[in-house]
């Protein structure tokens, strides 16, 4: 569907964010056309609380609103996420606020943003505040059916030997917008797993900044995107080792079809005092259209001169010696090459922690009969 | 086994192929009948694995002339999984890694695509897992490589060991075999080949690519060709490669030395 732009929305998401919608003169935003959100209806989305029927399990409690604010505006600040337009935006538009304390080994818990059908801006927060030695696995879900536009800004605190499995598993709609701002810090001995899954919007824009505060943290990032139409997905990551001996692993994979276009900018900041720092980037993409679109840059700013940064970036159609390998076993092409693409984004769902299992990711994203 | 009146499985006339501008194959011919273990020897780019990929269909070998006919029919105008799916495999020299796809799912869909050919009944995941488990007795493989994706991780045996599972599970008429003992130590080499006997009967054939004679002391072949060139330039039985172990191929040279030119 043509988005179109209408300018009462771009004067109202930018009176609700201080300041006008990024151009294609920033750098940041120099591939992604924000005409989705513009056609979004000018207004706040006015359905439940999200969270209203959310029960935590044991280990699990709610911080009291004031700290909350505070200890959201810090985790921002520390991953240096503070400026970024989605986050401002986010906080202009009256945002419902999920503030959980975790201690101890919690529970799996899953939270579910639906935008459903409801037209105009739905805007959250979740600050998420692990104690030392806690552990959490988390499930985001984002949905809608219809054009509108979902505003998440995530904080997490991981204290000291602290574990968060978190996964956001994000299949949109046509038209429908997301824009998702996630702020992590870990201290020393903290493991961070962070696994994305977004398929299917008319415009996403992830933008996980992580920051091991005194390094020796370990962080594992995994992503996927699908575009196809004339669908949009761009994800901006940014890690940060302001000490030694932090481990970073990411892989982010992308799948472009039809005249989608996907956009990948992968930072990685290793100053002076991030000695021994050990981190891998991979960035793959599958391209299966010649109209398709993928933009990818790693952005690698390393200053230490003891550490391992390893990245590297791929662009391919599927591979025919493995079409052919299967095809010689009595599969036919198009069943080959859906077992190949099924396989290839299995990689990263098969990460996302144990209860998205239950909506199907591959089937949602793929947008396959069930 | 060499029965004069058994079914003609495989009949390759003249048979001319190339890849991209490079001619390859220059007048291939080969019978192969039911109950039938031809062995097909010869020098690093002798035409031998081109042979097995283009009986296989694959996309970048091209024929140029010649036929090759499957039980009577044309296979050349078939598909790759056609070929497959009516009886035609091909072990690969180097089983492709395909991260991501479960072996099990992998060896379930290929499994029913050639029953389905067959007119049998789809299995479904129980039903396969008892036959999968079955066949696996014949390589001696651990179960939990049906858990792993396709060949990702595994040994140059394991993969090697898992192209006979798959053979063992699609049950093909015409087995072509490329290279199947290289890399292989001899306990995997023993394994495989007792795979290979054990499936060889007298309704099927096997078309054993190989440059050594080590498989050929566990799998008696019925006739040994001798590529170079693109052509097959003798054809005898299991002596001929005993005798290619004494004197190695010095005497290919001189015959091809003694033969016209071929334009291609």
């Amino acid at each position: 569907m043509p988005a179109v732009a209408l300018p009462d929305t771009a004067a109202w998401l930018a009176d609700l964010a201080g300041e006008p919608l990024p151009g294609r003169r920033r750098e940041d935003w120099r591939f992604t056309d924000l005409a989705p959100l513009q056609a979004v209806a000018a207004q706040l989305w006015s359905g439940p609380d999200p969270f209203a029927q959310l029960s935590l399990p044991e280990g699990v409690s709610r911080i009291d609103p004031a700290v909350a604010k505070l200890l959201l505006d810090q985790g921002l600040q520390s991953t240096g996420g503070s400026g970024s337009w989605p986050v401002r935006l986010n906080q202009g538009a009256s945002p419902t606020c999920l503030a959980l304390r975790v201690s101890g080994a919690a529970a799996p818990l899953q939270l579910a943003l639906d935008a459903a059908a409801g037209p105009g801006l739905l805007a959250v927060q979740v600050l998420l505040v692990l104690e030392p030695d806690a552990s959490l696995e988390l499930l985001i879900q984002h949905r809608s059916c219809a054009v509108n536009a979902t505003s998440l800004v995530t904080v997490a605190q991981l204290g000291p030997g602290a574990t968060l499995n978190l996964g956001v598993l994000a299949p949109g709609a046509p038209g429908a917008s997301l824009l998702s701002h996630l702020a992590i810090s870990q201290a020393p001995g903290s493991a961070l797993q962070l696994t994305t899954a977004v398929g299917g919007w008319a415009l996403s824009r992830l933008e996980p900044r992580i920051c091991q505060l005194d390094g020796a943290a370990h962080t594992r990032l995994r992503a996927l995107q699908l575009v196809t139409g004339q669908e949009l997905a761009d994800t901006h990551s940014h890690v940060q080792f302001d000490g030694p001996a932090g481990q970073l692993d990411q892989l982010h994979k992308v799948v472009a079809d039809g005249a989608g276009r996907s956009v990948f900018n992968g930072a990685v900041r290793v100053p002076r005092q991030a000695q021994q720092t050990n981190a891998a980037q991979l960035s793959r993409s599958l391209l299966l259209s010649d109209r398709a679109r993928v933009d990818t840059k790693p952005e690698l700013e390393i200053v230490a001169d003891d550490v391992k940064c390893a990245h590297g970036a791929t662009v391919s159609r599927l591979q025919q010696n493995e079409l052919f390998y299967l095809q010689s076993r009595g599969i036919a092409a198009d069943q080959a090459s859906t077992l190949l693409l099924r396989g290839y984004c299995d990689e990263v769902l098969r990460e996302l922690p144990a209860a998205a299992a239950s909506a199907h990711p591959l089937q949602l994203l793929l947008r396959e009969r069930p | 086994m060499i029965r004069p009146d058994a079914p003609l499985l495989l009949e390759i006339h003249e048979l001319h192929a190339r890849v991209e501008d490079q001619p390859i194959l220059k007048g291939v011919n080969l019978s192969v009948r039911a109950g039938e273990i031809h062995a097909l020897m010869g020098r690093n780019g002798s035409g031998k694995s081109t042979l097995s990929k283009v009986l296989a269909g694959h996309p970048a070998y091209s024929v140029t002339s010649g036929s090759v006919r499957y039980r009577g029919d044309n296979l050349l105008e078939l598909e790759p999984e056609q070929r497959a799916r009516i009886g035609v495999f091909l072990g690969f020299q180097y089983p492709v890694e395909i991260p991501g796809v479960s072996n099990l799912e992998f060896l379930r869909v290929a499994t029913n695509a050639r029953r389905l050919e067959r007119g049998d009944p789809e299995l479904d995941t129980f039903a396969f897992e008892d036959l999968v488990r079955e066949r696996l007795k014949l390589v001696q493989m651990d179960p939990a490589f049906l858990e792993r994706s396709v060949n990702e991780g595994f040994s140059g045996g394991e993969k090697k060991r898992n192209e006979i599972l798959q053979m063992a599970l699609l049950e093909p008429l015409v087995a072509i075999l490329d290279e199947t003992d290289s890399g292989l130590d001899i306990d995997a080499l023993r394994i495989v080949a007792e795979g290979v006997g054990q499936l060889a009967g007298p309704d099927n054939a096997t078309l054993l690519i190989t440059h050594y004679q080590r498989l050929l002391d566990l799998i008696t072949p019925d006739f040994v060709h001798v590529m170079a060139a693109g052509r097959i330039l003798r054809t005898g039985g299991k002596e001929l490669a005993l005798e290619l172990e004494r004197t190695g191929y010095d005497w290919v040279d001189q015959e091809l030395a003694r033969q016209p030119v071929e334009v291609a």
